[in-house]
């Protein structure tokens, strides 16, 4: 875990970084920071309580304990991860624990879309190549260079054919993830929209 | 591709512009927030120096943290206490209409916007919660968001999202006695899996949908998330319009008329395109009970837990991991699994029918001796309309312990948590590995009548036992 956290702003075209494999299906984003640690006005302090109550029950042999993994930075995981509560506090503790990318078989809609607005790209892989990653990163370290223009993911050994969605790649090779500034742009089109919804005018007690 | 659905019609109608890269810019038409998901969203529109666009768009109430058992404040949980008078300060800052503690209208927010008429047909509805799919059951899109989509909504009233594709899942036949949404939407996640849904909308459609009451269909799209679709809709019809009818923000007079003009023309076609359609058969679901860690992972009542040789490849491992949290063996009947908490409650099943239906079961009986036994109404409306009916005396009679309205054991950010490795008959939506509070308790999935049941002979029963 990294003891500064700084978030990324602008244009993500390359990640490179040691890969950390947390091996499991449907890893829901309770597991990831459970709800107790939701009592927060900010999401400063959630690093250090990633996967806080996997990591007890493995009493230091959780993915994130282990000493070879603590400056890793890109997250092999397996299918619908991410799955269940849409608390953004999870992809917050992720990224603040040291966590810039993620590559897996699949994720949780709203997982995913939490991940691309605080700048973590997601991308995915077949099930075949996320094992083939796991089962390298056992005996070990994998450093992996991810170019995000080509969507290629590189390595001393391993070389792989990402999938990210195109929206989602284009956002970051532009720096426009960060969504507000985008939104606001089209402030006369919003009025617009707003002016000419049927409902807005029968809906008079909302007011 | 989908088309001339209600997602469709609904998608297009809100859609501002298409963003350079491919996604839509969508106008949202009600925005939901609560305590837990919005500070850091206020605190980004603060750093960026920007206003709420639409505050009379957004609707504020407080239900993850409030405590069930004393709400006087301050709450006793420092933190529980700064989040409540964060979310009063930024509602009174930006002019947000909020329903706080003894308003009368406080309560989980997925009940309260339905039951204060905010939530309508053809409306976008966001909230950062995943449940708010529970909206879809009035013919509204409604998603959860995070909180960086909340600070979207607040400062744009607009977000970034990728069209989704829209799946039909049309249930024939009927629900037979002593079987109920719950039970349905549970088969539907066990029929399709916890991930089917990711990238979809979920149409719930056909005659055992149809005759499902409004609150009912809440149960079922509430639950749309747990088969991994963020939305889940019905289409509406003169159930929707008529439980509206009347309730405090709903149009009134002229504006009724015109509503209810504009309302009837929202359905899907008939001949609409759908880019998946399943069909479920409602008549040969039995009372369905979870007996592992994901809501998909759930069997009739008379059924025993799979073996891992019946299970697919892609399931195993899971169900492995299940096995040994849960401590329960392949083989093994579901029935009679005994159980030392039960909690009736949330924005799945907190509603009135949801306590009728309960209060009935305990007529006249006792909680077994070996069980903590409560019941947390949805809402100060639930609650009240439950006194004057006299449920909650029905509920204390028989052992249950009455409290104040909350999202309380569904997720346990209050005090109301599971100990050790418990085992929990639970009316909520989730049984992920620690979701009601202790890192190592078991959560068991089921309807609340079944957790009414469960509650009286101290394990897991056949509430068809109790209805006949």
């Amino acid at each position: 875990m990294k003891s500064e956290f700084t978030p990324p702003i602008g244009r993500i075209s390359q990640i490179t970084g040691k890969c950390i494999s947390l091996i499991g299906n449907d890893i829901d984003t309770d597991r990831i920071i459970p709800a107790r640690f939701l009592k927060c006005v900010d999401f400063d302090s959630l690093g250090k309580s990633v996967f806080e109550d996997d990591r007890k029950t493995l009493k230091g042999s959780h993915a994130f304990d282990l000493k070879e993994n603590q400056d890793s930075s890109i997250l092999i995981v397996n299918s619908n991860f991410g799955c269940g509560s849409s608390r953004e506090h999870a992809p917050q503790a992720l990224i603040r624990w040291g966590i810039r990318a993620i590559i897996g078989e699949s994720f949780a809609d709203i997982f995913y879309s939490n991940c691309i607005a605080i700048g973590i790209p997601c991308f995915t892989l077949p099930k075949k190549s996320i094992q083939e990653i796991q089962k390298y990163n056992v005996s070990q370290s994998l450093l992996l260079e991810i170019d995000m223009k080509n969507s290629l993911a590189k390595s001393k050994d391993l070389n792989f054919n990402l999938d990210i969605k195109e929206s989602s790649r284009k956002m970051f090779l532009s720096g426009e993830w960060d969504a507000t500034s985008t939104l606001l742009e089209n402030a006369n089109l919003i009025e617009n929209k707003f002016n000419q919804l049927p409902y807005i005018k029968f809906n008079v007690q909302l007011l | 591709m989908s088309q001339n659905t209600l997602f469709d019609k609904v998608w297009d109608l809100h859609k501002v512009s298409s963003l350079p890269g491919g996604s839509d810019q969508i106008f949202i038409g009600l925005h939901l927030i609560h305590e837990v998901t919005s500070p850091q969203a206020f605190g980004a529109l603060k750093d960026k120096n920007l206003k709420v666009k639409f505050p009379e768009r957004t609707v504020a109430t407080v239900d993850h943290i409030v405590p069930t058992d004393n709400q006087s404040r301050p709450f006793k949980d420092s933190l529980a206490e700064q989040m409540i008078e964060t979310l009063e300060k930024n509602c009174l800052k930006h002019k947000i209409r909020f329903f706080n503690i003894g308003s009368g209208n406080q309560g989980i927010v997925h009940v309260v916007a339905p039951e204060l008429g905010l939530t309508q047909p053809g409306m976008t509805i966001a909230c950062g919660d995943s449940h708010t799919s529970t909206h879809g059951a009035f013919g509204s899109i409604a998603f959860g968001i995070g909180t960086s989509q909340v600070r979207d909504v607040l400062a744009t009233q607009t977000i970034a999202m990728n069209k989704l594709k829209v799946r039909q899942i049309w249930c024939d036949n009927k629900l037979s006695k002593g079987v109920y949404a719950k039970d349905l939407v549970l088969h539907i996640i066990n029929e399709l899996g916890v991930k089917a849904g990711v990238g979809f909308a979920y149409e719930f459609a056909g005659p055992a949908i149809n005759a499902l009451s409004m609150e009912e269909r809440m149960t079922i799209c509430n639950m749309s998330i747990e088969g991994g679709a963020r939305c889940g809709y019905i289409n509406p019809d003169e159930k929707t319009f008529s439980y509206i009818k009347n309730k405090l923000c709903a149009p009134k007079n002229e504006h009724w008329k015109n509503a209810l003009t504009w309302w009837k023309t929202l359905k899907s076609d008939e001949n609409s395109i759908y880019d998946d359609v399943i069909k479920i058969d409602a008549s040969k679901i039995e009372p369905t009970v979870t007996w592992g860690i994901t809501p998909s992972q759930s069997i009739g009542i008379n059924q025993q837990i799979p073996l891992l040789a019946e299970l697919s490849p892609n399931d195993k491992l899971v169900a492995e991991e299940a096995f040994e949290y849960m401590s329960f063996k392949p083989g093994q009947s579901i029935k009679d699994i005994p159980v030392e908490v039960c909690f009736i409650g949330s924005c799945t099943n907190g509603r009135i029918s949801d306590l009728r239906i309960a209060a009935k079961v305990l007529k006249d009986k006792k909680v077994s001796k070996n069980v903590k036994a409560f019941v947390v109404p949805g809402s100060e409306r639930v609650a009240n309309e439950a006194k004057k009916e006299g449920l909650d005396q029905i509920f204390k009679d028989s052992g249950f312990q009455w409290r104040e309205p909350g999202c309380s054991m569904c997720l346990a950010m209050n005090s109301d948590k599971l100990i050790g490795n418990q085992v929990s008959a639970s009316s909520s939506n989730r049984n992920f590995k620690g979701r009601q509070g202790s890192p190592n308790g078991r959560t068991l999935l089921m309807s609340p009548a079944m957790v009414a049941a469960a509650a009286i002979n101290g394990k897991v029963s056949d509430v068809r036992e109790f209805i006949n």
